[in-house]
């Protein structure tokens, strides 16, 4: 028996309560930094911001007088943005980690794409911002619009997308599988009845966040030519004559909420530094609400599927 | 072969719903079934039996092709299905027509995290079923014959994780049953289920084996010795002993058969 082996417990369990103590104060004080700094910083933007936040603000164009500006390009674009981020990333996103997944025999070849992927949702934004100018812009000529910083967004969100999607699909047990295809499913039917069904409050709760991230983006929209300074809103998508849709928004220049925020910050001025405190607040209420549709969803969906 | 040393080989079962022929099988350089040549007897229950590891449930899975859903699995040798003396390991037969014919039943419990109608109908979906009509009349069929119709009837809409482990696991059965197959897998069914449950299932399968070839892996020898007509008995993934139910537990031919049923190894 070990107790038999040592004697005396005590002086032992006097020291190890110490090193414990220790780190219970160690890690409370590394939870105060952290959460505190955050604290700190939210609530200055917010006493800040807060009361410049109206429906004027909201709906008006940029301006030379910092009380008369506003953000209505800047939320139109990051909001018509991210939908085509999501349309083009999603998909794309989701059908190569099933692919991965569920289709792919395991080969170097498969390895080394994981690997890849899993690494590519490491790189700077910005690296992302150069490959788009160079692909989307220079060589295939789409000009800097609506449509090249979604698709240069969809590409970052994609190496995210597909490990969380991933992620998801992996937590599925094997029985369920085995259940599908033993009651004769093609491979098809076990992804489309099962897999995809049971793992998407995870699939959904990673794309949110996936997005949330690329809301806030700046560096990858500044290179590929994002303005500053924009007075006029993209072409409405619905229109009053035949076909009634119109996808010219797609072409149409834009800014973003944070560059109109950077805009901002940069002018001299009392007035101007409340306009860029109240855009932040707005921009991480944008976040802070995606992320909240991201906790509800799985909520909601983890409830329906027990094993 | 295994079976002409046997002194019960006469008793060679009549008809035959299936049969294995040198049949081997390999998990990537790793043999795991060595040359068995097993008849599984029609609308009869065929025990499997051995101590863990002995490939039982690997045999068993060889059955509907399990193994073809991960990568690296050989077989060799042949399985056939009668009537039509198909051989079901052949190249040119897909895994899934053999599964449409062969259903199986698992170790755990496995109902889908929908409604229990939709557990029992998938196998329908599945081929294409749409009408609604014929739809319920073989949930209710197959409810009935996995004897949970009378539990189930009142809330076929409720999810099927909500019932019991034994109602889930006679769920799994009738989900089995719903699209006829011609036999019936069975991997250790009652494993994880407490003596009633277990004794309703075993009674469930002696009534079942009127309309279905039953093939059951099982490490409970009393239960092989209650339900089944025929038992194998198998040992580092060879077969020791093949015969009838009653003489292999009264008088089993090999001494490693003895032993093993009278609890000395396993």
């Amino acid at each position: 028996m070990a107790a038999q082996s040592s004697p005396h417990p005590r002086p032992s369990i006097g020291r190890r309560k110490i090193a414990e103590a220790l780190f219970k104060v160690l890690g409370l004080c590394s939870l105060a930094i952290g959460v505190g700094t955050l604290v700190l910083l939210f609530g200055a933007l917010l006493v800040e911001g807060v009361t410049r936040i109206d429906w004027q603000f909201l709906m008006s164009f940029p301006s030379r007088h910092a009380a008369k500006a506003g953000i209505l390009p800047a939320w139109v674009g990051s909001t018509l943005i991210m939908l085509v981020t999501a349309v083009v990333g999603v998909p794309l996103g989701v059908a190569a980690a099933i692919y991965l997944e569920e289709y792919a025999r395991r080969t170097w070849m498969t390895e080394l794409i994981e690997v890849t992927v899993t690494n590519l949702a490491g790189v700077p934004s910005i690296i992302y911002g150069l490959l788009a100018l160079g692909l989307f812009v220079y060589i295939l000529g789409l000009g800097e619009n609506i449509l090249v910083a979604g698709l240069t967004l969809a590409l970052l969100i994609l190496p995210v997308v597909i490990v969380t999607t991933r992620e998801a699909i992996r937590a599925i047990p094997v029985e369920i599988r085995e259940a599908a295809y033993a009651l004769g499913a093609t491979k098809w039917q076990t992804v489309a009845h099962h897999v995809l069904p049971y793992s998407a409050a995870g699939i959904l709760t990673g794309i949110i966040l996936a997005l949330s991230r690329a809301i806030g983006e700046t560096a990858p929209i500044v290179t590929i030519g994002a303005l500053t300074f924009i007075a006029f809103l993209p072409p409405a998508p619905i229109t009053t004559h035949p076909p009634y849709v119109s996808f010219d928004w797609l072409l149409s220049p834009f800014t973003v909420m944070p560059i109109q925020m950077f805009g901002w910050v940069s002018r001299p001025g009392e007035d101007f530094a409340s306009n860029a405190a109240a855009a932040g607040v707005l921009l991480v209420g944008m976040t802070l609400a995606m992320n909240g549709v991201a906790i509800y969803l799985r909520y909601r969906m983890r409830k329906q599927v027990t094993w | 072969m295994n079976l002409v040393e046997s002194p019960h080989a006469q008793d060679w079962p009549k008809p035959l719903k299936a049969e294995t022929r040198a049949l081997s099988f390999s998990y990537g350089s790793r043999l795991a079934l060595k040359n068995l040549s097993i008849p599984i007897a029609e609308y009869q229950i065929t025990a499997l039996i051995g101590p863990s590891g002995c490939g039982k449930s690997t045999f068993l899975r060889c059955f509907n092709r399990m193994h073809d859903l991960y990568a690296g699995n050989r077989y060799e040798g042949e399985i056939l299905l009668y009537p039509d003396s198909r051989n079901i390991l052949a190249r040119e037969v897909d895994p899934i027509e053999v599964r449409m014919r062969v259903a199986m039943v698992f170790q755990k419990p496995n109902p889908f995290p929908k409604s229990i109608y939709e557990n029992v109908a998938y196998g329908l979906r599945v081929r294409g079923t749409t009408d609604r009509q014929l739809l319920d009349e073989k949930v209710e069929q197959a409810l009935r014959s996995a004897a949970l119709w009378e539990e189930v009837k009142d809330r076929l809409l409720a999810r099927a994780t909500s019932l019991s482990g034994g109602q889930q696991q006679r769920l799994c059965i009738a989900r089995a049953l719903a699209t006829d197959p011609e036999m019936l897998l069975l991997d250790e069914p009652t494993s994880a289920l407490d003596p009633m449950a277990t004794a309703s299932i075993e009674e469930l399968l002696l009534d079942l084996k009127k309309r279905v070839t039953i093939l059951i892996v099982t490490h409970n020898m009393q239960q092989a010795a209650r339900v089944s007509d025929w038992t194998a008995f198998m040992y580092l993934g060879e077969l020791v002993e093949f015969g009838l139910t009653k003489q292999l537990f009264t008088t089993p031919s090999k001494k490693q058969t003895e032993d093993y049923i009278t609890g000395r190894f396993g």
